[in-house]
């Protein structure tokens, strides 16, 4: 008895369409945003992310319009990223009928725009995403850095520091992406996981590089994950929503079964 | 126009944001006779037969628009006489007090308070929970009531809150969630019911606690008043 484990799948939407690259390369293309939302609410996804990574901004109108159908006919909570900079953003998407945004790169440039959004919007709201690299050699003190643009552009900051500070700014979640694992299928990076869950007293969603669900398990059990997402394997019906519940109920994971 | 007149669900706009998800879940399970406004009006929510008090955010900014905008005594004179249910904030906006914010007086329907789980809060056997309750968990039914037909003891309704409700009167309490502590999810007395979670965003329970209201004649019991 008590508060379930959350299994999140992700919907990278680039132009419209549900993609899912491989280390941020190599689009494969997995179908309409609504008809795969909710196809994952019918599975029992707990809670779903949309990420928009349309490259230019003509196409916020498009998100908007996606964001609202999504949100008219699956009712579990909706999480939408991708290109948040300004409380305007935010409201829109709010009022489209997301959940949570997630401020990514915005908050890495401006950390006051996190603080000046959980004040106006309230942090239950707020996700801080974070794009966390390792940079410390083998052997050394495990040290992951903050990157921006797809995990080409070092920052110089701490990721779990970082991850502290934006609890302080009101984040009230964290998603934290591994660069080195996303779109690998070699598992989350469960050190760095470890790391961010143990230091914040908010949830924090794990995410990048999952290829099967004993990762999922790893992530929850090792990694200390409140929640783990995953894009491409339920994209490309390798594995249902349903089989990953199942595995990590069997794991001895508190599920929404 | 139609000619039969339609009963009206007013979701109340206190200027606190995202009601979307409210309306369209209430629209989802609405049958044909029944008609969901979201408003601000206080003359429109005298005159719904039934009345819902979302929330969201912080609590003195709640209690605050509630005020500024007028909605007050219409919120009263709906707790007083038809069916009503308060959501998230909305059921901590309906007791004396709140922690939040530095304290804040609320709305005083239900005797008792608001109180915050701690940044240190810690589960039965010590471990380290975390805050925001942010999540689907188990409500399980300490009464039974209307709002709770068809709907399983234990399901799981997803909740974010990081403020919890201690009622005085405990036979005021119609469920309960565990999360370090048992805490109270769900208040009823007469024709007012409110609850800590998020129905709208609760998948199948959610949708149907939101039907039950829907038909909910505001009376408390299950007694054979069918």
């Amino acid at each position: 008895m008590g508060l379930a484990k959350r299994i999140i799948p992700c919907l990278d939407v680039d132009n419209g369409r549900v993609v899912k690259g491989v280390q941020f390369l190599d689009i494969r293309d997995a179908g309409d945003p609504v008809e795969v939302a909710k196809r994952y609410n019918e599975q029992g996804a707990d809670e779903i992310t949309f990420l928009d990574i349309t490259a230019s901004s003509d196409d916020r109108a498009t998100t908007v319009h996606m964001v609202e159908a999504i949100a008219s006919q699956v009712f579990i909570p909706l999480t939408v990223g991708g290109g948040i900079r300004t409380c305007e953003d935010i409201r829109r998407m709010l009022n489209a009928g997301a959940d949570k945004v997630g401020i990514n790169t915005a908050a890495v440039f401006n950390p006051e725009f996190v603080r000046e959004a959980a004040q106006r919007f309230g942090s239950q709201c707020i996700v801080v995403a974070i794009d966390a690299k390792k940079v410390s050699a083998e052997g050394e003190t495990d040290k992951w850095e903050i990157f921006t643009h797809g995990g080409r552009k070092p920052t110089g900051l701490d990721a779990v520091e970082w991850a502290k500070k934006m609890v302080e700014y009101g984040a009230g979640e964290i998603l934290l992406t591994s660069m080195d694992r996303d779109g690998t299928k070699n598992g989350f990076d469960l050190g760095v996981t470890r790391a961010i869950s143990e230091a914040v007293h908010v949830p924090v969603i794990a995410s990048g590089g999952v290829g099967n669900l004993d990762h999922l398990v790893d992530g929850v059990l090792e990694g200390k994950a409140d929640a783990v997402l995953a894009a491409s394997i339920f994209h490309f019906g390798e594995y249902s929503i349903q089989q990953a519940k199942d595995r990590m109920s069997d794991a001895g994971i508190e599920m929404r079964l | 126009m139609n000619d039969v007149k339609k009963s009206v669900v007013a979701v109340i706009d206190y200027g606190m944001g995202n009601l979307h998800s409210v309306a369209k879940a209430l629209e989802f399970v609405a049958d044909e006779n029944t008609q969901v406004v979201v408003t601000s009006d206080p003359a429109v929510i005298d005159a719904a037969d039934r009345v819902l008090l979302p929330g969201v955010g912080a609590i003195r900014d709640c209690i605050g628009e509630m005020y500024d905008a007028g909605l007050v005594p219409s919120i009263r004179k709906a707790m007083a006489e038809k069916p009503f249910l308060a959501i998230c904030v909305g059921i901590q906006s309906l007791m004396s007090h709140s922690e939040e914010n530095g304290g804040v007086d609320c709305l005083d329907h239900f005797k008792g308070n608001a109180l915050f789980f701690g940044e240190q809060h810690k589960d039965h056997d010590g471990s380290k929970l975390k805050v925001p309750h942010m999540g689907w968990n188990q409500v399980k039914h300490t009464i039974d009531h209307p709002l709770w037909k068809g709907i399983p003891d234990n399901a799981r309704f997803y909740f974010v809150h990081s403020f919890y409700v201690v009622p005085e009167n405990k036979s005021e309490v119609a469920g309960t969630c565990d999360y370090g502590l048992e805490f109270c999810v769900a208040l009823s007395r007469n024709n007012v019911f409110a609850v800590q979670f998020h129905p709208e965003k609760s998948h199948k329970d959610g949708l149907q606690l939101y039907k039950n209201f829907i038909h909910w004649d505001g009376k408390p019991s299950l007694a054979n008043n069918d």
